[in-house]
């Protein structure tokens, strides 16, 4: 495809918006480099985006653990049966081939001076241009009585793959009758409406499996994402299943016991047969290697360009960054991706950068055919990335809505896999 | 081909292409069908699944089908002349053509002197155009409740480069390589169609709230920039 600039500058307000930017190509080492550190929703868009679009003309290194990237994001459908999981299992062969460099390893450091990542097989990358989109780590002691070392007993699959498979697993052997618990994360987290969801694709499973099985929900948020959506849909097609329990009536546990499966809340001990915790959440830990993370344990970003508060040479996307009022989820870190890519490619070669512009939309299944969805656009300003406008599905939506919403998430799914990795 | 399709939907008073709006545009396309036989086009061409050539050829995919192209038939001069030329059936030749076929091709075999009425050539055409798959001509989904847009936002120069940095936001959901799988493909649209179809969203003509969404944060600058991109793409 050709480019034609013919007419730019009558866009008028895309122009004037342009930012101009100093250029840092031809600096001695050769071509400009960057390093996209996690290879998720935020990092693999970053990474292909800049290599596609610069042709060649930045170096892009992708750091990524994993050589199977399991999407959180349908994970939820997983556990219900609506998917098996080598469907939400994508690799970076693709993206290889699209000129992005990619090496399977974890980055254990970042020398901000030196401008390199340290890499834990040995050695270090160096960068001009460093992002970092490593999604969440666990607030330590965020749940009393549970750690990374309980996540066997008590599983959080709030990252996909091995996790989601063993809750999968603990659920089918829920004894007749038994109790699925969950306990559901404080604000801020990724996936606002994931934890239910989740409590509504187990209860589709049970409901078919084991009639029977009660689900309880400690919650100690007050609310939640599409509240009256999910609690209409539960009593719609779950009826008596699934118990909610809000911070008011003892929902924020004081502690989980993985060794005898006991919820402690409100004093009083809960005996259950599944036990999800979902502990509080921060940024990837190599954002606070990086020291980018704020007290919060966020890293603060500047919203024109995904640049953190702290270093203009580091980008966080995704769930890591705080940027204002974008919910944490993988669209996000994709939309936040091309925006940020943009930027950098701009910075690095000259090209000319376009005025941020963000989207959203958070689809959730609840039942066979009955999925809703949230979304809405921002625009970033100085101070963070603002919500302009908004829609969210309705209760009294008639069911070709909601089945023509969920065929819907299966094409975004699709579309932003293919987005995400190439393919 | 792709400039036939574009013809198609902006120089007949209401077109589309059946799927898109299944009702109406059969209506359209049912007349034309019915014209088919009253003007005696079925004499000599076939079409379906088994047409074979009679006097004229088949017109299975007429649209967007290359002159003189069908296998077995043998053409005159006239028409094998302009095969050579590359002429490929749109639109707009083939609305010339089925005027006055001996004005557009002296010589040509085909004895007919031409559809009168503009009405009738309207629904012909609609109907010709049923023929040829929708995957063959880019789903250009045009529907009957789109409102008309102004000539002068039809008429605005997009700019491809922003086009693509804004398509970035249509690919989460709208596959680049034209799949699709519970949403619908967009490469391969014309460009006042695609104008059309955004604009229909963004005055909410069309209820998908997420398109709805998506459209009101756009200016018709930047719809204008995002056709003239997925229409750049193609060629
Ligand atoms: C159950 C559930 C359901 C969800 N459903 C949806 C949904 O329907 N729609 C939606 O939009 N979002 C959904 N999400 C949220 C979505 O998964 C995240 O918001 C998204 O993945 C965030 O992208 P990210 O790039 O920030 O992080 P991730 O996608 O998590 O990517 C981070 C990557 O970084 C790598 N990494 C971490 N640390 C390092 C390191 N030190 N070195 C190298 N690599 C590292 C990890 O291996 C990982 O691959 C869901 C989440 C959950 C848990």
């Amino acid at each position: 495809m050709k480019l034609d600039r013919r007419g730019f500058l009558g866009v008028g307000a895309a122009a004037a918006a342009t930012m101009s930017a100093p250029m840092v190509m031809g600096a001695a080492h050769g071509k400009p480099r960057v390093v996209v550190v996690g290879g998720g929703a935020g990092g693999a868009t970053a990474a292909r985006y800049i290599a596609k679009d610069s042709g060649g003309a930045i170096d892009v290194t992708l750091i990524e653990p994993t050589r199977t990237y399991y999407t959180c994001f349908f994970s939820n459908l997983y556990l219900g049966g609506f998917r098996d999981m080598s469907s939400i299992g994508h690799t970076y062969g693709a993206m290889a081939s699209q000129g992005v460099n990619v090496v399977h390893d974890w980055a254990i450091g970042v020398d901000r001076d030196a401008k390199t990542v340290a890499l834990a097989g040995g050695g270090s990358v160096p960068y001009d241009k460093l992002i970092l989109s490593p999604g969440i780590d666990f607030r330590d002691g965020a749940v009393q009585g549970w750690d990374t070392s309980s996540q066997n007993a008590m599983p959080h699959a709030y990252k996909a793959g091995s996790q989601t498979e063993l809750l999968k697993s603990q659920i089918e052997a829920m004894p007749q009758g038994g109790t699925f618990a969950m306990v559901a994360p404080p604000n801020p987290f990724r996936c606002p409406p994931g934890p239910y969801e989740r409590v509504s694709m187990v209860a589709h499973y049970l409901k078919i499996n084991n009639p029977t099985a009660k689900i309880l929900i400690f919650d100690p948020k007050a609310g939640f994402s599409k509240q009256k959506l999910f609690q209409d849909g539960w009593s719609r097609h779950y009826s008596g299943m699934i118990e909610w329990i809000s911070p008011d009536f003892g929902g924020a546990v004081d502690e989980v016991r993985p060794g005898s499966m006991e919820v402690v809340a409100d004093g009083e001990v809960v005996k259950v047969d599944v036990c999800n915790v979902i502990p509080a959440m921060k940024a990837g830990r190599i954002a606070d290697l990086a020291g980018v993370t704020n007290d919060a344990g966020w890293a603060p970003v500047n919203p024109h360009n995904m640049a953190t508060r702290a270093d203009e040479n580091i980008y966080v996307l995704g769930d890591s960054s705080q940027q204002g009022d974008m919910p944490k989820s993988g669209f996000s870190a994709n939309s936040q991706a091309k925006v940020c890519a943009n930027a950098v490619r701009g910075e690095l070669t000259g090209s000319t950068v376009f005025p941020a512009r963000f989207a959203n939309t958070c689809w959730s299944l609840i039942e066979t055919n009955d999925g809703v969805k949230v979304g809405a656009s921002y625009e970033a300003t100085d101070e963070k990335i603002a919500k302009t406008s908004g829609f969210i599905s309705q209760v009294e939506d008639d069911a070709a809505t909601r089945a023509a919403t969920y065929e819907e998430s299966v094409g975004w799914y699709d579309g932003i896999t293919a987005d995400m990795f190439g393919t | 081909m792709f400039r036939a399709i574009k013809k198609l939907f902006f120089t007949a008073p209401v077109i589309f292409i059946t799927g898109a709006a299944p009702a109406l545009a059969d209506g359209h396309a049912a007349e034309g069908e019915q014209l088919y036989r009253t003007l005696r086009c079925a004499g000599c061409h076939a079409v379906g699944p088994d047409a074979k050539n009679r006097v004229g050829p088949q017109l299975n995919e007429i649209v967007g089908r290359a002159a003189g192209s069908v296998e077995g038939f043998r053409y005159s001069r006239a028409m094998a002349a302009l095969a050579e030329e590359g002429l490929v059936w749109d639109d707009e030749n083939l609305r010339a053509f089925l005027t006055a076929p001996s004005e557009f091709l002296p010589r040509t075999r085909m004895g007919y002197r031409g559809v009168r009425k503009e009405e009738d050539l309207n629904e012909l055409l609609i109907y010709l155009a049923t023929l040829t798959p929708e995957t063959n001509l880019g789903i250009a989904h045009i529907e009957p409740g789109d409102p008309e847009v102004a000539a002068e936002i039809l008429a605005i120069e997009g700019n491809v480069e922003y086009g693509q940095y804004l398509s970035s936001t249509c690919v989460t959901c709208h596959q680049a390589s034209g799949d699709s799988t519970g949403i619908p493909p967009i490469i391969n649209w014309p460009a006042d169609a695609f104008v059309t179809a955004l604009h229909a969203y963004k005055s909410k003509a069309r209820d998908n709230e997420v398109m709805q969404q998506i459209t009101s944060t756009l200016s018709n600058d930047e719809i204008a920039a995002l056709a003239a991109y997925y229409e750049s793409i193609q060629e």
